[in-house]
């Protein structure tokens, strides 16, 4: 229980481990979806204040690591085009496309920029109107309404050469694409509360509802967690399986409908193809047709890529909840933040980061030092 | 990447038909588009991602939430979103 002193309320926080100890009589495995809360769980040793019993593993909330890599190797691609300035989050450089990452991409002289919000880079398209700025427009749901909101001014606004090379995904169907695969052993969900902040959570009764899961949305702290673990182990034990919203103080059920309507006027629902995961369909966001003359795929052609991945990452399997870090014979040898084979070693949401982060990599030592 | 930080919302102004304002997380401020918040006022508090506000919170749970997202070492967002890496650290789905 020593982890418990460093929370904001450690009283709260034992009462709660306490009160999901007394509620356990068996076994049970949750997924929390979002890097987020992967990353404060290892931080807080959440999955060690809680009963053994209760197992937590990792899912595919960190869009840097289920972006595609035929979708990275566009992106350097384009960027590698003369006269392109090719604007990303600071956490896509590191990526190991097929060929090296967007950082070497700049160190060979390509112009390519971080920007804190893709508004930033619809400015840097005003600013240089003779040059194609594109932006790399990954994320999950709740990175969708600022992309749009890029579109749709450049459309409004007319700045022709501001296009974005999209690469959005879904929640919901990737949950239902964990649930329906053979091997799957997830019992219940902690559903991503800043998802919900956007997009609310009815989609989520569905799928509740259909695959007769619990799934709670749950916001990011360690008392968040705590709670979140507590309520979906309350259903689980009940043999409930309902939508609870742990995150009342973010999240309604509506999510926030202005920023819904904007997404759903700049893209449309299309399948999309997860690094590690697989093609599932309808699980992303592409251009709607009034705003063809932004995608940058459309524009600069870069359809098909010869794609290598390392034989050695095994983070689809990580990010499907079938294995964790620990399990890789690469984790914390060959693969490492300085020298990351997959994208779950590069984003510091990335569940094999956020494991080497925090020491576990020594256990990982301990218990198979014939490995080495 | 989902990762929302709250800051609290000092100016407000009209670009082109678009509401956009300044926020300030901690001694940051940044620009930020509070579009798709509705009756948004100076000195009101909102979770922010990627310089787009989602959601308006109260002052209590903003400045309790700021705290502990940074403790875990996840408003980089917001401080040093300019770094590979380093920025726009923790933003999970």
């Amino acid at each position: 229980m020593r982890y418990l002193d460093e929370y904001r309320d450690p009283e709260r926080a034992r009462r709660l481990a306490d009160r999901i100890a007394a509620t356990v009589t068996r076994p049970w495995v949750l997924m929390e979806v979002c890097g987020g809360q992967t990353h404060a769980i290892v931080r807080y040793g959440i999955d060690r204040v809680i009963p053994s019993a209760v197992e937590l593993v990792h899912g595919p909330g960190c869009p840097v690591c289920v972006t595609s890599l035929e979708m990275i190797d566009r992106a350097h691609a384009i960027a590698s085009r003369p006269g392109v300035i090719f604007t990303s989050f600071g956490d896509m450089l590191r990526v190991p496309g097929s060929r090296g990452d967007l950082l070497a991409l700049r160190g060979r002289g390509a112009d390519v920029r971080i920007v804190y919000s893709p508004l930033d880079a619809l400015r840097i398209a005003k600013a240089n109107p003779d040059r194609p700025v594109v932006f790399f427009a990954v994320g999950f749901e709740t990175t969708a309404p600022a992309n749009a909101m890029a579109v749709w001014r450049a459309r409004r606004e007319g700045v022709a050469n501001f296009s974005i090379l999209v690469s959005h995904v879904l929640t919901p169907p990737v949950i239902g694409a964990i649930l329906q695969s053979g091997g799957n052993r997830v019992q219940g969900f902690l559903a991503p509360g800043h998802v919900c902040a956007v997009m609310g959570f009815r989609e989520y009764e569905s799928l509740a509802a259909r695959y007769r899961v619990p799934m709670v949305v749950t916001g990011f702290e360690p008392l968040d967690l705590l709670e979140g673990i507590w309520m979906a182990v309350r259903q689980l034990e009940a043999g409930r399986a309902e939508v609870e919203n742990q995150y009342v103080r973010a999240v309604s059920r509506e999510g926030n409908r202005a920023a819904r309507d904007l997404v759903f006027e700049v893209f449309e629902v299309s399948d999309r193809k997860w690094r590690g995961v697989g093609s599932i369909p309808k699980s992303g966001f592409k251009l709607a047709h009034e705003y063809r003359a932004h995608d940058a795929e459309r524009i600069f052609e870069v359809a098909d890529i010869d794609t290598r991945e390392s034989p050695l990452c095994i983070s689809g399997q990580i990010l499907r909840g079938l294995k964790k870090p620990c399990d890789c014979p690469a984790f914390a040898r060959q693969c490492t933040p300085q020298t990351p084979l997959g994208a779950t070693m590069v984003s510091s949401e990335g569940a094999c980061a956020a494991y080497y982060q925090y020491g576990r990599y020594l256990e990982a030592e301990a218990a198979a030092p014939e490995r080495a | 990447m989902c990762l929302s930080i709250p800051g609290e919302v000092t100016r407000i102004r009209d670009e082109g038909g678009v509401r956009m304002g300044d926020v300030r997380f901690a001694g940051v401020v940044r620009e930020v588009c509070l579009e798709c918040i509705g009756d948004v006022a100076e000195g009101d508090f909102v979770l922010v991602h990627v310089g787009f506000a989602i959601s308006k919170i109260d002052r209590e749970e903003a400045e309790r939430a700021y705290r502990a997202l940074d403790l875990m070492g996840m408003t980089s967002e917001v401080k040093d979103p300019l770094s590979p890496s380093g920025g726009r650290q923790e933003p999970g789905p």
